[in-house]
């Protein structure tokens, strides 16, 4: 049992935002998804308050033990996840985390009022950091940017509000300071970091959105290093994710100050990744 | 309010879709069965925690249970999507071409040793139109998931396949009867597109319904030949997936009505929900 910002869950193990979609996964798999579910807490999508389309394709690109992607936040928009994903999000047998992203402070300010009303939401994560949106890299990459959204979202939910830092900051450790001065209860970190691929063929971009974010493997030195750092610059709990893909990684980032960790690309090649992981972490806590 | 386009059809699944579900995990199947055939590999495995009763046009998310990574560009990482081209008493069967580090080190693969899959995925072929006569066209690897179709609608379904060469063309021998076959450089059958047979076929039988799988040019060219003579086609598509189930949107393809992440909307798609399969 873990306590996150006053939520109980039964375990530590969350879902990276964007890695799973617990609504597509249940028309795959069934509702055998909801009696084994990899997670203790999900975390959404992100949405925004308009519809998006994403980026063009080819939107993946694979690296040595990691992956590229170029998404671009596909979602139904506000309206469209309030009235046909929350119901359905709202039946997982864990606590729910809405991700989001405004391009603006007002627009986030939208956000938050309107999901932090409804009672299947547990807790909110700003959506500060994703580098395929341009605003995105800029909110999150400043802490005063990023102290600014938070101070005005703060008083519009009784929610505990996650900020979700980019690793494309000079120091996050001074961003995820900003963030709790101005009312965060938690941070969670890192998205993916700022990469690129060129066509074999052409040596032209192969991503349709020219840039991407790179996760996987590839990616966990730099972000147990950012979790050990953003740990000792705050008092509020971290989220640390990152390439985990095993019990042992799990085990590096809470003993590097984590207090929750999540499974991100992992997942893609095991959707019980999450499952796996907090087995394996239940033996080397026990051992 | 309207769903936005490309993300319609996200949580109000068509009830009748083609898909049998998948356990929420990956597994590991036994390989029984490393066949060579000419270009080609069939590999077999012995699926025990997998349902019996995929559905054709159904796929697979493959992976090696051991040395998964270390090849080529210090790849692959992620598992790799393949249509089942067969499956006989509990016996799973891909067709596959080494053609990169993922598939050279799945063609490695050797009886006894683990193949991880999680699946069946996405939806597959539905059933023809009342009135209409099935005919399948494939061409090269893509004939894989038009052997299960055979094999669910019976031997007399005629076939069309395209390969490239000869040893290509050796895969037409997982095909009943005598399909028949076109090559690109005459080795074997007629020297033609496979599209040249399909014309002449529905000319023949404009009362066909088409299932066809092959690469994206190929499906191109039956798409646009099967939407000038209004024959319906399904056509099973491809793309660059991380997850195959719906969770890294990497996938989509541009329909009329948007993106759709292919492995959950498709892989089969009918061709008048495409402007083009390119």
């Amino acid at each position: 049992m873990v306590e996150l910002c006053g939520i109980r869950l039964d375990g530590p193990v969350l879902n990276g935002s964007g890695t799973f979609d617990a609504i597509a996964a249940r028309r795959a798999f069934g509702d055998a998804l909801l009696k084994r579910f990899p997670f203790h807490a999900f975390v959404s999508k992100t949405i925004t308050i308009a519809p998006r389309q994403g980026n063009p394709p080819p939107r993946l690109w694979e690296t040595p033990t990691g992956l590229i992607n170029s998404i671009g936040l596909p979602n139904r928009g506000l309206e469209g996840f309030l009235e046909q994903d929350l119901p359905e999000l709202g039946e997982l047998p864990v606590p729910l985390v809405v991700s989001v992203m405004g391009f603006s402070r007002d627009e986030l300010a939208i956000l938050v009022e309107r999901v932090g009303e409804r009672d299947e939401v547990a807790m909110i994560e700003l959506n500060v950091s994703c580098p395929n949106v341009e605003t995105g890299l800029v909110m999150g990459a400043d802490p005063a940017e990023t102290a600014r959204a938070v101070e005005r979202v703060r008083p519009l939910t009784a929610k505990p509000v996650i900020v979700k830092l980019t690793p494309n900051a000079n120091k996050p450790a001074g961003v995820a300071r900003a963030a709790e001065a101005a009312g965060a209860d938690a941070v969670s970190l890192i998205n993916t970091l700022k990469g690129m691929a060129l066509d074999p063929r052409t040596a032209g971009p192969w991503l349709g959105g020219v840039t991407g974010g790179v996760s996987g493997p590839a990616v966990r030195a730099i972000a147990l290093e950012q979790v050990h750092s953003v740990s000792r610059a705050v008092a509020i709990p971290v989220i640390g994710m990152g390439g985990i893909a095993s019990g042992r990684h799990a085990a590096d980032f809470l003993a590097a100050g984590a207090a929750c960790v999540a499974i991100g690309t992992e997942s893609f090649r095991d959707p019980a990744a999450g499952r796996r992981v907090t087995a394996e972490l239940g033996l080397l806590v026990r051992a | 309010m309207e769903p936005p386009a490309g993300v319609s059809s996200v949580s109000a699944p068509p009830r009748s879709e083609p898909r049998t579900l998948a356990p929420p995990e990956r597994r590991t199947a036994e390989v029984t069965r490393v066949e060579r055939l000419g270009a080609y590999q069939l590999i077999a495995a012995r699926d025990t925690e997998g349902p019996a009763d995929p559905q054709p046009g159904q796929f697979y998310m493959l992976s090696t249970a051991e040395r998964w990574g270390g090849g080529a560009d210090e790849r692959p990482y992620l598992p790799r999507a393949f249509s089942f081209a067969r499956i006989q008493s509990g016996e799973l069967s891909f067709l596959l071409e080494a053609i990169g580090p993922g598939t050279a080190r799945l063609a490695e693969l050797a009886p006894g040793e683990g193949l991880d899959l999680v699946g069946p995925l996405g939806v597959g072929w539905r059933p023809p139109p009342e009135g209409r006569r099935p005919l399948l066209v494939g061409g090269g690897i893509g004939t894989a998931p038009l052997v299960c179709l055979q094999d669910e609608l019976g031997p007399a379904v005629p076939a069309l396949l395209g390969f490239r060469s000869a040893a290509h063309a050796e895969a037409a021998a997982l095909f009943a009867a005598e399909p028949a076959v076109a090559t690109d450089d005459g080795s074997r059958g007629r020297q033609a597109l496979v599209t040249d047979l399909l014309r002449e076929q529905l000319d023949r039988d404009p009362e066909a319904a088409v299932f066809a799988c092959g690469p994206p040019a190929m499906l191109e060219a039956v798409r646009a030949l099967c939407a000038e003579l209004a024959v319906p086609a399904q056509l099973a598509l491809e793309s660059g997936m991380a997850c195959g189930f719906g969770a890294c949107f990497g996938c989509v393809v541009a329909t009329i009505d948007g993106y759709v992440r292919l492995c959950l909307d498709g892989p089969v798609l009918d061709a008048d929900r495409l402007e083009s399969a390119l």
